[in-house]
């Protein structure tokens, strides 16, 4: 009797591994001992993962079975810089600018948890203007593609039709996820800086923002991977 | 629930700035590796070994430490990793699907 007093006064000390499973299910309990926004965000994004993978999935099956020539993207995503020929220039920066708002959402989670508001406002917008620079650098690759190379969903002049049907969807698709995440991360960083999270008391809405933005650059590695290094 | 305010629970994940920092070094020399493969124009079954492992290394760096999943308990990381794996049952099932349509499309449209 004391034993049952002791666990719903105190529920912290559960086992680990696999009895830590059954036992969080089990109980007489909440399952998962996190916000409830979060477990929901890891859902949602679980679900995410589906679509992006059905995208994902339909390009490898066009791209196997077309018996015309796939258009080769490191030279169709090549850009001349300063004089010099370099392939894939403005995927690599864009990659390179997507990890780093990935970083300063990383320590903005951080600093919040901490309740440093000047430092947690100032590192989620640097994120927001990042991803916003990486919409804008997508903006002018969809402009060179579809003006100066004549790409079009139903075909183009380099090869397979499919390519453009492909590309405008999985990179549409994330880029619409990009911008939405710097709308959202924009909305919550001016709740951060009114103290909105002081008054209610928690900073796990950055950190739910946080798992939403790191996904969106999780998604983008394996487009690059899969897209423009295949 | 005030008790609970000294365990991790309540206030959520916190971990020194330096392991974000290490990752975020890390994504960045995985990524230009991953780049160099192309700019070194590496073909073959080195080509896809090398994107596929730093692929594959950036995801898991992301994952387990800037959304925290190493952290969590076992009993969410089961439902967040268990179920994309009905994914690879789809890739598979696509990749001879597309191989059949290839072939198919080679015995009736070949131009001889």
């Amino acid at each position: 009797m004391s034993d049952h007093a002791m666990t719903a006064a105190q529920p912290a000390p559960s086992p680990g591994g696999l009895e830590g499973v059954a036992a969080d299910w089990s109980a007489d309990k909440q399952t998962f001992p996190v916000p409830w926004g979060k477990a929901m965000m890891w859902i949602f994004l679980l679900s995410d993962t589906f679509i992006f993978t059905c995208f994902l999935t339909s390009y490898m099956n066009v791209r196997i079975s077309t018996t015309v020539p796939w258009p080769n993207p490191s030279e169709v995503f090549a850009l001349t810089l300063f004089g010099t020929h370099v392939p894939l220039a403005l995927i690599a920066i864009m990659t390179m600018v997507l990890i780093t708002s990935s970083g300063t959402m990383a320590m903005a989670v951080n600093y919040g948890y901490r309740r440093h508001r000047a430092n947690t406002t100032a590192l989620m917008l640097i994120t927001a203007a990042l991803g916003a620079t990486f919409v804008g650098m997508q903006a002018f690759e969809w402009a060179k593609l579809i003006i100066d190379e004549g790409v079009r969903p139903w075909g183009n002049p380099m090869g397979a039709p499919q390519f453009g049907s492909a590309f405008f969807m999985i990179t549409g698709f994330h880029g619409l996820h990009v911008s939405a995440g710097v709308v959202y991360l924009i909305v919550v960083a001016m709740r951060v800086w009114t103290g909105f999270y002081d008054r209610k008391g928690t900073y796990e809405t950055v950190e739910i923002a946080g798992l939403y933005w790191h996904f969106v650059d999780l998604v983008w590695v394996f487009i690059f991977a899969f897209f423009y290094l295949w | 629930m005030e008790h609970t305010s000294s365990t991790h629970a309540v206030e959520g994940q916190q971990h020194p700035i330096k392991i974000y920092l290490w990752i975020w070094l890390l994504l960045f020399v995985f990524s230009a590796f991953s780049y160099l493969v192309d700019y070194l124009q590496l073909q073959g079954y080195l080509r896809w070994t090398l994107i596929l492992t730093f692929m594959m290394l950036k995801a898991g760096f992301i994952v387990a430490i800037f959304m925290h999943l190493a952290w969590e308990r076992l009993a969410l990381k089961l439902v967040i990793l268990v179920p994309p794996l009905c994914l690879l049952v789809l890739i598979a099932l696509m990749a001879i699907e597309g191989d059949y349509t290839f072939l198919t499309r080679l015995a009736a449209f070949a131009r001889s």
